[in-house]
C-alpha cells in the first residue's frame, strides 16, 4: 500500500502535476533518430509514446524496381553495425529462390563474416550499454577490435560501414591473405580483449545496481511482443534461428544458446556477452575447417551459377559466354524465376527475415524486410512505464535499438 | 508424432472444410488462403489448438495485386510454431474499395506496428486495432504508397535539375 494514500491533496496541487518531457528525436543519448513523448511524474515515467519513421527510406518500394544484385546495398542501410549479416540474409535469400548450390568452403567463409559481424554488433551494443550507465572505459577499449573487424571487412569487400559483402553465389574474390592474416590475429587477440571488457562490467556492483531489474520482461510477453534474438533469450527462451532452421552450414559448428531469466537489461548484457565466446568458437572452428581445404578447393570462393553470379573481368573480355552473362547481370536483364520464399538469418538483432516474391520479372514482384528491432520496438513502452528516466536510456540501448532497421 | 504440413491441413480442413483454398508448399512452407472475414477465426484456431500452436507471429504484410479484381489486396500472416519449428503462410485477399480485415492485436501484441505498418502503406482498414494511424510515413499523407499504381520516379526524366546528384 502506498504510504501517502491517507494524504488528501487539494485541487490543483502540485504534486499532482505531471510533466511532458521529448526524449528525443535527436537527443545525444538516445544513439539515433527515436522520439519518445514522455509523461514524468517527477523523475518516473507514467506513460510514452513512441514516434517512428524519421529516416523512414521505403527500401521496399525502391527494391520493386531493382534487379536482385542491386537490392544487397539496400539491405546494408538496415541494421548499419551489423552490414554483413544483412548482406548474407539476402544473397540467401535469392540462391534460395534461384536454387543456387553453394559450396562448403563459401559457406565457411560466409559463417566466419557473419560471426565477426555479430561480434561487432553486439560488441556496440553492450559496449553503448556501459556509456549510458556511465562506464565509458569499455567503449573506447573495444573499439580497436571492432576496428580490427572492419579492416577485415575491408580487405575481404573493400568497404567499412555499408559494406555490400559478397555476391549471389559467394564473393566477388577470394580472401586475400591480408584478410586471413587479420583474421587469425583476430581469433588470436580477441578472447583476452573480451575476458578484460567482461571483467570491466559483468561483476561491477555499480554497472549491476544499475541495470538488475531494469526494463525487464516475461518470456511470455516477450513473445507476444514477437521478440527475437539476443532479447528473447535473456526473456529465457531459446530460439535461434542457426539452430531451429540452420542456413550456410551452421549445422556443422558446436555452440550454444545462452539464455537469460528476467529479460531485464542485464541478462540482455550477459546474453550478449556470452553470444560473443559463442560466436568467437565459431569463428575458431570455422577457421579450422577452412585450413582443410587444399590445393584446388582452397581457391573455391563462390557456386557455379554463371547467371547471376558476375563473371571474372579477364573473362568477359575473352570468352562470350562471360560476356552475354556480364551484360545481362549489369544491366539488370536476368529474369528471376517466379515464386515466393521467405528466409530469415539470425542477424544480431533477431530474427531478419526476407519475404520476396517473384512473378518472374527482371525486378522483385514485392520484397518484405521483417525488421526485429521494428517488431520489438513496440514493446518499449511498456518496459519503460513506471521506471525512472534514467531506466528508460539504458533499456533502450540494451535492447539494441538501430534506426535503420526500425524504419527501413 | 511430430507435426508436418499434412497434419496441419488435415486439422484446419476439418475444422473449416472449404473455405481454405488455394493450398500450397512453396520451399516447404504451408500457404493457404482464406476468406477475409474468417482471418481471425482461423489465427485464433492455429494458436489455441493443442496440437498447432502456431503462437508466433513472425510477420505480417500486404501485397498488392491490381489485376486480380475485387481481390486487389492479400494480408500476408507468416506464422511459427516455435515447439515443432514449422512454419506456415496465411493469405487472406480483400478488395480495395473496402479493404477491411479483422485485427489480429488482440492474439499477438507485436501485430500493432505490423497492422499499422501495412495500413501506412496498403491502406488495409485492420477493424479493431487500437490506434490505427500511420506509423512510418508523414500523417499528412493521402495516399498508399506501396500500391503498384503509385509509381516511382521515371529514371528518364530531364526536367529536373539537380545538380548535386548529376542526373
Amino acid at each position: 500500500m502506498n504510504s501517502n494514500e491517507h494524504i488528501v491533496l487539494p485541487e490543483g496541487s502540485i504534486e499532482k502535476q505531471t510533466n511532458t518531457l521529448n526524449l528525443g528525436p535527436t537527443h545525444p543519448a538516445t544513439h539515433g533518430v527515436f522520439q519518445n513523448i514522455l509523461e514524468l511524474d517527477g523523475e518516473r515515467i507514467l506513460k510514452a509514446t513512441s514516434t517512428v519513421g524519421y529516416i523512414h527510406r521505403a527500401f521496399e518500394k525502391l527494391a520493386e524496381r531493382r534487379p536482385l544484385n542491386q537490392i544487397t546495398p539496400i539491405t546494408d542501410r538496415l541494421n548499419y553495425c551489423s552490414s554483413p549479416l544483412n548482406n548474407m540474409g539476402w544473397h540467401l535469400t535469392c540462391e534460395k529462390l534461384l536454387g543456387v548450390q553453394i559450396p562448403k568452403r563459401v559457406d565457411y567463409l560466409r559463417v566466419i563474416i557473419m560471426e565477426l559481424s555479430r561480434i561487432s554488433d553486439h560488441l556496440i551494443c553492450n559496449s553503448i550499454v556501459g556509456v549510458d550507465s556511465g562506464a565509458y572505459t569499455g567503449f573506447l577499449y573495444v573499439m580497436q577490435y571492432r576496428e580490427l573487424i572492419y579492416e577485415i571487412y575491408e580487405e575481404v569487400c573493400g568497404s567499412r560501414l555499408t559494406t555490400n559483402i559478397g555476391r549471389i553465389g559467394g564473393f566477388e574474390r577470394n580472401f586475400t591473405n591480408t584478410a586471413l592474416e587479420k583474421i587469425e590475429r583476430f581469433i588470436k587477440e580477441y578472447p583476452r580483449v573480451l575476458k578484460e571488457f567482461e571483467n570491466l562490467f559483468t561483476r561491477n556492483r555499480i554497472f549491476m545496481e544499475r541495470t538488475i531489474g531494469c526494463g525487464p520482461i516475461s518470456a511470455e510477453r516477450a513473445l507476444n511482443y514477437g521478440f527475437t534474438g539476443p532479447n528473447l533469450r535473456a526473456a529465457g527462451v531459446d530460439y535461434d534461428v542457426r539452430v531451429h532452421t540452420p542456413y550456410s552450414s551452421y549445422q556443422d559448428f558446436d555452440f550454444t544458446i545462452p539464455v537469460g531469466k528476467t529479460g531485464d537489461c542485464y541478462d540482455r548484457f550477459l546474453v550478449r556477452n556470452e553470444e560473443m565466446w559463442q560466436s568467437l568458437s565459431i569463428l575458431e572452428q570455422a577457421w579450422q575447417k577452412l585450413q582443410e581445404f587444399k590445393g584446388t578447393d582452397a581457391d573455391v570462393y563462390h557456386a557455379d551459377a554463371p547467371a547471376y553470379y558476375l563473371p571474372e573481368k579477364k573473362d568477359v573480355y575473352t570468352k562470350m559466354e562471360a560476356l552475354i552473362y556480364h551484360f545481362k547481370i549489369v544491366m539488370g536483364e536476368t529474369e528471376i524465376p517466379a515464386g515466393e520464399v521467405y528466409n530469415s538469418i539470425e542477424a544480431a538483432n533477431g530474427e531478419l527475415g526476407f519475404y520476396l516474391i517473384s512473378d518472374g520479372g527482371r525486378t522483385p514482384y514485392r520484397l518484405h524486410f521483417r525488421r526485429p528491432c521494428f517488431i520489438y520496438y513496440q514493446a518499449y513502452p511498456e518496459l519503460i512505464q513506471g521506471g525512472m528516466l534514467s531506466d528508460a536510456i539504458i533499456t533502450m540501448s540494451s535492447l539494441n535499438l538501430i534506426a535503420g532497421e526500425l524504419d527501413a | 508424432m511430430a507435426l508436418d504440413n499434412n497434419i496441419i491441413k488435415q486439422k484446419l480442413t476439418e475444422k473449416f472444410g472449404d473455405a481454405l483454398t488455394n493450398w500450397q508448399e512453396p520451399f516447404g512452407m504451408l500457404t493457404l488462403t482464406a476468406p477475409a472475414e474468417l482471418n481471425l477465426k482461423v489465427l485464433q484456431f492455429l494458436y489455441d489448438d493443442e496440437e498447432l500452436r502456431f503462437r508466433f507471429l513472425t510477420d505480417l504484410q500486404a501485397v498488392h495485386y491490381p489485376d486480380n479484381k475485387g481481390q486487389e489486396l492479400a494480408v500476408v500472416y507468416h506464422l511459427h510454431n516455435l515447439v515443432d519449428n514449422i512454419r506456415l503462410r496465411f493469405k487472406v485477399f480483400t478488395s480495395i474499395e473496402k479493404p477491411d480485415v479483422f485485427s489480429a492485436t488482440a492474439l499477438y501484441q507485436s501485430a500493432n506496428f505490423m497492422e499499422r505498418e501495412t495500413y501506412d502503406f496498403f491502406g488495409v482498414n485492420f477493424v479493431g486495432h487500437p490506434n490505427l494511424i500511420r506509423i512510418l510515413n508523414v500523417d499528412e499523407m493521402d495516399y498508399f504508397p506501396l500500391r503498384k499504381e503509385f509509381p516511382l520516379e521515371d529514371q528518364t526524366r530531364i526536367d529536373k535539375d539537380d545538380e548535386m546528384f548529376g542526373r
